[in-house]
């Protein structure tokens, strides 16, 4: 239970600071990604704003054996930079500058997004449901290649 | 507040605070094992913006664009991205960058591309958004 209640808390913060930040304004979120346009630069500070903190706590994190509630912490993060990485992550930025949202704020906006934060999210959903089919179909081409 | 919950989540709970690992968790069922933390983190994140709203006094907007097409498009997009990528902005970006990974610096690097390259493409070059 107490492992839920932290869950609700975590993401109630996650989504409180999306919200305050902008990060749920598709406007600007668009406005930060047009770097050769009319950019906005703020939604830099708030990344800054949320890096400083965590890196901190990955400090601490390094000096303990477990987390709070007793479960282990996460181990070391993988090197390889594969082309799931890769064309995973220019996917995701295509679809982040098309319409500016990105995970967390789709959900956060979620009761005031109308049918248009609506229609994104099933879609993101559907997108969700069909990734490890597509990411099989990717692995095969890759060793294709090679 | 972002890097708060990152923070919280991490040294209380043990978990790297990712949006689309969480959600996408649940829904190719690959993190089946804990979808009750995972529902609880995903109806916070529903939650509490809904409850702030109201007695945030700047009007909050997210100016999504009306066109169906570009919204679908793009939220395939995102979903099949982030889950090949295995990460996004919270999982890759923030927790990743915060604790110098390799692979969350190179994601931020290629997602900013991607974005970058499709409001020039979109919005400069079509004018569709």
């Amino acid at each position: 239970m107490l492992r839920n209640i932290f869950g609700f808390i975590a993401g109630g913060l996650f989504g409180a600071g999306l919200l305050v930040s902008g990060m749920t304004n598709t406007r600007k979120v668009q406005g930060w990604l047009d770097i050769f346009g009319d950019w906005d630069p703020t939604l830099a500070f708030v990344l800054g704003g949320a890096i400083l903190p965590t890196a901190i706590a990955w400090n601490i994190a390094s000096r303990r054996a477990k987390a709070m509630l007793g479960n282990p912490l996460p181990g070391k993060p993988g090197t390889e930079v594969d082309h799931n990485l890769m064309l995973g992550s220019l996917m995701f930025g295509a679809g982040w500058g098309l319409v500016g949202l990105c995970p967390g704020p789709a959900v956060a906006s979620i009761s005031w997004g109308g049918i248009g934060g609506l229609v994104f999210m099933f879609a993101m959903l559907a997108g969700m449901l069909v990734a490890p089919a597509f990411r099989a179909r990717l692995n095969a081409v890759a060793t294709a290649i090679r | 507040m972002i890097g708060a919950a990152a923070s919280f989540y991490l040294l209380g709970s043990g978990r790297v605070m990712g949006a689309s690992g969480i959600i996408g968790g649940l829904v190719d069922r690959s993190g089946w094992s804990t979808w009750a933390e995972r529902l609880a983190f995903i109806a916070g994140l529903a939650v509490v913006p809904a409850l702030l709203k109201p007695v945030y006094n700047v009007p909050v907007v997210t100016n999504i664009t009306d066109n169906l097409f570009a919204i679908v498009a793009a939220g395939l997009l995102v979903g099949i991205g982030t889950r090949v990528a295995n990460g996004c902005t919270s999982g890759h970006g923030v927790c990743g960058i915060s604790r110098f990974s390799i692979r969350g610096m190179a994601a931020t690097v290629f997602y900013l591309i991607g974005g970058g390259l499709a409001v020039i493409v979109f919005r400069h070059l079509f004018e569709v958004i």
